[in-house]
């Protein structure tokens, strides 16, 4: 895995914070390196509080990192803030703003004008779900369609990589099957680079071309997986033998760290 | 490449919130309104009945207490002289509420977005209001003489400071996921304060607005005893002196209407620029009465 033309690079990424009053020091990411070629799906699974939200908040400007390097296309940016196109957990939708307006809030603050942000954001609300519902307050909305919403905003902001932070997490598993199949197909269409961050690895699975398993306290890649499953996936691999091994592998790690940790609790397994 | 329904289907199917039509429709919403407003009608004809006939059975003096009848008799007799000092009223009201939202806010925003000011000023702010204003109004006429100008100011002081500190509340409920959302996008301090600060702040400024409402007419009516020739503070305080019970009823019930009117006002102003938040609101309601 080496070649100098990588989207995204991550060195040696270290972050750590200071000892407070009454608290002692955390190191939150301990030399944490990750590499996304253009155009890739990648994935990080990871219990939680291992550190997946915090190495976004440094990849997305928010967060400056203790030491270490964040590479865009090879370079070193000034800033990063306003590189990477980031949707957090939570949808953050504003309820003062109706669905379209939400959604061209990145064109917005692009300064992109009204009018031009408006028709941008109608030739695509059809292929999130979202057609007829634009002059709607995001309170009227499905936790689907919010989280659509909330992509559909990411995707306009128009950054060539995205960083997702488990956006299905809250939805029911039959929404969240049907919103893995659609994001699938939404990023075949323009080959965003994206890194998506779950805890299921049966997702991580099926939408990723690598996995990495994060581990946790302080957040190290532990495990970087490649997944030759072909593409377009459909969701009758879940059940191939290479799906499930693949899955078993992730697994693995994931399952002795929640063991470890809850006998540390004082728990027994 | 074959097209999966759009995740809109699936989700529909297992959600309920979103269907196309709004869950209460202009007849529920009809239906709502009579609800709201038949209730506390028939209690007030009520209280006012029961309140009618105590006076009759123990035959308590007018002077004492004037029946409800006596009262809207009186309403109608004085209407001239009640609607003139009305109007003083309503105008020290006006402008006096006008200088409290200006000063609320004027002060909430640099609370509320600088640290350094937060930590000088806000402390003097409460304090601010354990001086009892009905004390330093004298002062203020001293100062100022006697026209509209105490008033006004009595009238904000009084009710600036609901206005300060919900706004203040308001502005730092912006939840900072958004803020960190919003700089991602690359908007700075103003466009932050602008697309996220300062409309999550509005319902806080109504409610605070909404208080202020009624502290304002009790504004009034102290600034207007402590030097006045005019106003219905000015008129009870002469009425008093005459024992007309009947009449200072009738001024007092037109007060009531003034702070009423003021407060129906500001609710509509706030449904009108806010109807996202009662969008919500009913939502809310629709779902307590579903479960």
């Amino acid at each position: 895995m080496t070649g100098s033309h990588a989207k995204l690079e991550v060195e040696g990424l270290v972050k750590a914070f200071p000892a407070a009053a009454g608290r002692e020091r955390v190191v939150a990411l301990e030399g944490v390196d990750l590499r996304l070629a253009a155009g890739e799906f990648v994935s990080i699974v990871g219990p939680s509080g291992c550190g997946k939200s915090t190495l976004f908040n440094i990849l997305a400007g928010l967060v400056r990192p203790s030491s270490g390097e964040v590479l865009l296309g090879g370079r070193r940016p000034q800033e990063l803030l306003g590189k990477v196109g980031y949707m957090p957990q939570k949808d953050l939708l504003m309820p003062w703003r109706s669905v379209l307006d939400n959604v061209t809030l990145g064109l917005e603050m692009n300064g992109v004008k009204r009018r031009e942000a408006r028709r941008r954001a109608k030739e695509r609300i059809a292929r999130f779900g979202l057609a007829g519902f634009e002059r709607r307050w995001p309170t009227n909305l499905s936790g689907g369609m919010r989280q659509r919403a909330a992509l559909l905003r990411t995707f306009l902001a128009g950054r060539e990589i995205m960083l997702l932070d488990e956006p299905f997490g809250a939805l029911d598993a039959l929404t969240r099957q049907a919103m893995q199949e659609w994001l699938l197909e939404i990023w075949q269409a323009d080959r965003k680079t994206i890194l998506f961050i779950t805890h299921d690895v049966e997702e991580a699975v099926y939408l990723s071309d690598r996995v990495y398993v994060m581990s946790g306290r302080p957040g190290r890649m532990q495990l970087c997986v490649d997944v030759p499953l072909p593409r377009p996936r459909t969701f009758a691999m879940i059940a191939s033998p290479e799906f499930v091994e693949l899955k078993a592998r992730l697994l693995r790690p994931l399952h002795e760290a929640a063991t470890r940790q809850l006998e540390a609790q004082g728990a027994h397994v | 490449m074959s097209t999966v329904p759009l995740g809109a289907q699936a989700d529909e199917a297992t959600t309920e919130a979103a269907s196309p039509v709004p869950p209460s429709g202009r007849h529920a919403h009809g239906r709502h309104l009579a609800g709201r407003v038949l209730p506390p009608l028939l209690f007030a004809i009520f209280v006012l009945a029961l309140w009618e006939l105590l006076v009759v059975v123990t035959g308590i003096k007018e002077s004492s207490l004037p029946k409800p009848t006596q009262i809207l008799e009186a309403l109608w007799q004085e209407r001239s002289l009640l609607w003139e000092n009305a109007l003083v009223t309503m105008k020290e009201i006006a402008v006096g509420y006008v200088g409290a939202i200006v000063l609320g806010v004027a002060l909430a925003i640099p609370i509320a977005t600088s640290r350094v000011v937060e930590r000088a000023v806000y402390p003097w702010l409460v304090a601010s209001q354990m001086v009892p204003i009905p004390a330093i109004a004298p002062i203020i006429v001293i100062w100022t003489g006697f026209d509209m100008r105490p008033k006004v100011i009595v009238i904000a002081l009084v009710s600036f400071f609901p206005i300060a500190v919900n706004t203040i509340d308001g502005l730092r409920s912006t939840d900072p996921e958004l803020t960190n959302l919003l700089r991602t996008l690359g908007a700075g301090r103003w466009r932050r304060f602008r697309t996220a600060q300062l409309p999550a702040s509005l319902p806080f400024v109504f409610s605070g607005l909404k208080i202020a409402a009624a502290l304002s007419v009790i504004g009034a009516v102290f600034a207007e005893w402590v030097g006045s020739s005019e106003g219905l503070g000015y008129l009870i305080l002469t009425l008093n002196n005459q024992t007309a019970t009947t009449e200072m009823f009738a001024a007092i019930f037109v007060l009531a209407l003034i702070g009423i009117g003021l407060f129906a006002l500001v609710s509509l102003v706030e449904r009108l620029a806010l109807p996202w938040y009662h969008e919500a609101r009913r939502a809310d309601d629709g779902d307590e009465e579903a479960s």
